[in-house]
């Protein structure tokens, strides 16, 4: 079963959605799939590793990480499929980031990479929206927080429905055009190991989202006003938004 | 006003805080002080300022940055007031810092300097824990350092903006099992509670409950189980906090 949440009569609204049955996207206002925190793991893609080595030893880093490096999407980022990702009104360089997302379905502790999975409700389509990537020095909330620069949806595909989440592949379009192409397979850390690192030193609640990882953000990934961006994850789903001046949103 | 929240018959609960600083329910109910649970006294997004006092960027050895420092934490690691924060076995350094946090009061996108005062709905005390030997040189300070369960005691109550006649005067003080550790004033902040509103408002847009920790002055030292620290802002609140050992946080667990 598919699980997400629509606004229904202006209030959000569960709703549960039977895979075999074809979802007419356009005839409902869809919110971000998930309600808790939202951690993304940067530097979480092996060719993305591969093409910073150097500078992982050189000042400011001095050395390659040794741990998984977090941030968090605040709740002004999080929206739902088809609602605007707002641009820059300077025209700055905006970037979208395909990544699955691993949903918590209970409160996670401490918990081992042998028995983290069982405590994932299932996995769901996430566009982690960012400013070029110039620093992962500083913690960066100005790139990543910006309202709207996180995409959640449609839904939320029960674990169980999804056999190989660790080989999905992962398609960006632009206007319509396949830009970008990556596979779940691309991660450093795998999906028990995140799970299991985030839960060694924070409380995972259920409902929480963890963006696994996210890729180089090249120009095939680049975005501007009047794009129309979307995500599809192999057994997921298709998360679709499009892209519009700030300034024309009010 | 000062208000804050507790668990009372295992329910969040709103309550106001007297002159004693006890819980005052809705009926009129007094809980005092040492017997209240209390929690943290709001939910939003948290934003924590690094290296926002000169003094404490030289003790660093870091420059005060050009621009605001800003990280932010996950609500796993808020705990309210007289509770237990426990320190990892086999760590060098877990130093408290002493901070003045300003709580929004309404929504705010693009507000200036000028009128951002008005935004602000309340202020309350902050225990920003860190333990330095985590730190790495990536999104540095990065969650391991900072976002942990029980690092970061809040509260204990909310007093509201009218009351505090001049956030920018206020003395910080760290007092470790009674003694004077750390001491500042927060009208040596390098961004002011204005600049910051700002600078935040122009990325997002802020919403009630949000939380500006606004960073520590020097001063900091070791913390070790047994250890009870309290924080205290000027006119806003007393935060009292100790620390446990790893093995006793564990066995609170199950």
């Amino acid at each position: 079963m598919r699980h997400s949440r629509i606004l229904k009569d202006g209030v959000a609204t569960q709703v549960a959605i039977d895979p075999s049955q074809q979802q007419e996207m356009t005839s409902q206002q869809w919110l971000p799939a998930t309600t808790g925190t939202v951690f993304g793991i940067a530097l979480n893609d092996k060719a993305l590793c591969a093409s910073m080595e150097q500078a992982f030893n050189e000042k400011p880093h001095v050395n390659p990480p040794k741990t998984p490096v977090l941030h968090i999407k605040t709740a002004n980022t999080h929206i739902g499929y088809g609602a605007a990702i707002p641009a820059p009104a300077n025209g700055e360089a905006i970037y979208a980031g395909p990544s699955i997302g691993i949903v918590m379905g209970q409160k996670a502790t401490r918990v081992s990479e042998a028995d983290a999975m069982s405590y994932v409700a299932g996995f769901t389509i996430v566009n982690e929206v960012t400013l070029a990537e110039n620093s992962f020095y500083r913690p960066a909330v100005k790139a990543k927080c910006r309202d709207g620069f996180c995409p959640i949806g449609p839904w939320v595909v029960d674990q169980a429905e999804v056999a190989t989440p660790e080989a999905l592949a992962i398609r960006t379009y632009i206007n319509g055009e396949l830009s970008h192409s990556t596979n779940t397979d691309q991660l450093v850390y795998g999906l028990p190991q995140i799970v299991s690192y985030l839960s060694s030193f924070m409380t995972l609640e259920a409902g929480d989202l963890i963006i696994a990882g996210t890729p180089i953000r090249t120009a095939q990934l680049a975005l501007k006003a009047g794009d129309t961006v979307a995500i599809e994850i192999d057994g997921l789903g298709r998360l679709e938004n499009p892209v519009v001046n700030e300034a024309e949103l009010g | 006003m000062k208000r804050a929240r507790i668990l009372f018959n295992g329910e969040l609960t709103a309550v106001t805080v007297n002159d004693n600083n006890d819980a005052v329910l809705n009926d009129g109910t007094v809980i005092a002080e040492a017997e209240a649970n209390w929690q943290p006294p709001c939910d939003g997004k948290i934003f924590v300022l690094g290296l926002n006092y000169a003094d404490h960027a030289a003790e660093l050895a870091f420059k005060a940055p050009e621009e605001p420092l800003v990280f932010l934490k996950g609500p796993n690691t808020l705990l309210g007031h007289r509770k237990n924060t426990y320190r990892p076995d086999g760590v060098d350094y877990m130093h408290y810092e002493c901070e003045l946090v300003a709580i929004i009061g309404k929504t705010a996108k693009n507000v200036s300097r000028e009128e951002a005062m008005d935004y602000i709905g309340g202020y309350t005390v902050g225990n920003d824990y860190a333990i330095r030997d985590y730190l790495e040189n990536y999104y540095r300070p990065n969650l391991r350092v900072k976002s942990r369960d029980t690092c970061t005691p809040v509260g204990p109550y909310i007093v509201d903006a009218k009351d505090v006649a001049d956030p920018h005067n206020l003395a910080l003080k760290t007092y470790i099992n009674g003694e004077l550790k750390q001491s500042g004033n927060t009208s040596d902040l390098v961004f002011d509670i204005p600049y910051l509103v700002e600078y935040l408002s122009a990325i997002m847009t802020l919403e009630p409950g949000d939380m500006i920790f606004t960073g520590t002055p020097e001063g900091l030292a070791d913390v070790k189980p047994g250890d009870e620290i309290v924080t205290e802002v000027e006119g806003v609140g007393r935060l009292v906090n100790t620390i446990i050992s790893e093995t006793d946080y564990l066995a609170s667990l199950n």
